[in-house]
């Protein structure tokens, strides 16, 4: 049961892009996709198991939308600097790695924020061993872990510890 | 609908900006963590809103569009990584000499050193014990 039900989510993500991919939409385009993902769906494939900790509450589906929001925004600021930065004659950087600690445990709250600091300008994440992310900074303007966390960590982290729990 | 095309315009604009500022940015920057910096970063602003520019220019296009960012999203931050990761650990030190202050440091480098240095004296204890 609980196999159909993951089977039957991945249907309607899949199908969605499909339709997303061939609008305008015909019926032709419906029925061939309607097809081709029906045979995807339908293969003895086991599935990554880090799909299953997506949770669809109501509460966390909102959270995940304000995420997106607050994401966007940083991702506009720190392009904004990083560009400021690039112009400047000197060019005022201070590249270093800092170590920074999340409070998640889930596996694909972790992936989710890796990625989030590595698309934000300015923070690539190099290495992670567990809890610990390793990042390489442009500018470092923390002296500890602590105070690290708090600068790159914690606007991201309040909402993902809602989404993924 | 003309008005749409030309604030689509602009905005496709502002993103082509966004774009230039990272190729100048490839080139003025020391190294190649901060060139990855800009060249893989200020694309992430600058693709988006040459998507928007286009979206708005071009209205039944924009699923497509959403799709084309979702992918950029997903796949932009992965590779950064792995390049970055890569390169730390064929040896390339993030310090470099003009621009290193006092804040500046690599936790990581110092962190792999004292894993080392820890298993190096746990085998120095083995050793002993079997002696």
């Amino acid at each position: 049961m609980k196999g159909f039900l993951v089977r039957l989510k991945a249907l309607l993500v899949l199908y969605a892009v499909w339709l997303a991919l061939m609008a305008p939409l015909s019926t032709q385009d419906l029925a061939a996709g309607l097809g081709i993902v029906l045979v995807l769906v339908l293969l003895p494939l086991p599935g990554l198991s880090i799909y299953r900790e997506i949770s669809l509450a109501p509460k966390r589906i909102l959270f995940f939308i304000l995420y997106i929001g607050v994401l966007l925004i940083e991702i506009c600021k720190s392009n904004i600097d990083v560009a400021l930065r690039v112009v400047q004659p000197v060019i005022p950087i201070q590249p270093g790695i800092v170590k920074v600690s999340t409070r998640l445990t889930s596996r694909l709250g972790r992936w989710v924020l890796a990625n989030s600091i590595t698309l934000t300008p300015g923070t690539i994440t190099v290495e992670t061993k567990g809890g610990d992310l390793y990042i390489h900074w442009i500018s470092v303007t923390a002296d500890d872990v602590d105070s690290a966390t708090k600068k790159i960590v914690n606007q991201f982290e309040k909402y993902l510890e809602v989404i993924f729990g | 609908m003309e008005i749409l095309a030309i604030i689509g315009s602009f905005v496709s604009l502002i993103g082509a900006f966004f774009l230039l500022l990272a190729a100048i940015g490839i080139i003025r920057m020391p190294d190649t963590y901060n060139r990855m910096q800009t060249g893989t970063k200020a694309t992430t602003l600058g693709s988006m809103l040459f998507f928007v520019g286009i979206g708005l220019a071009h209205p039944s296009w924009w699923t497509k569009l959403l799709i084309l960012t979702v992918f950029i999203f997903l796949t932009n931050p992965l590779s950064s990584h792995v390049l970055a990761r890569a390169l730390h650990f064929i040896g390339k030190s993030p310090l470099v000499e003009p621009y290193s202050g006092p804040s500046v440091r690599d936790d990581l480098a110092f962190d792999e050193a004292q894993a080392v240095l820890a298993a190096e004296g746990s085998r120095q204890m083995e050793k002993g014990e079997a002696e």
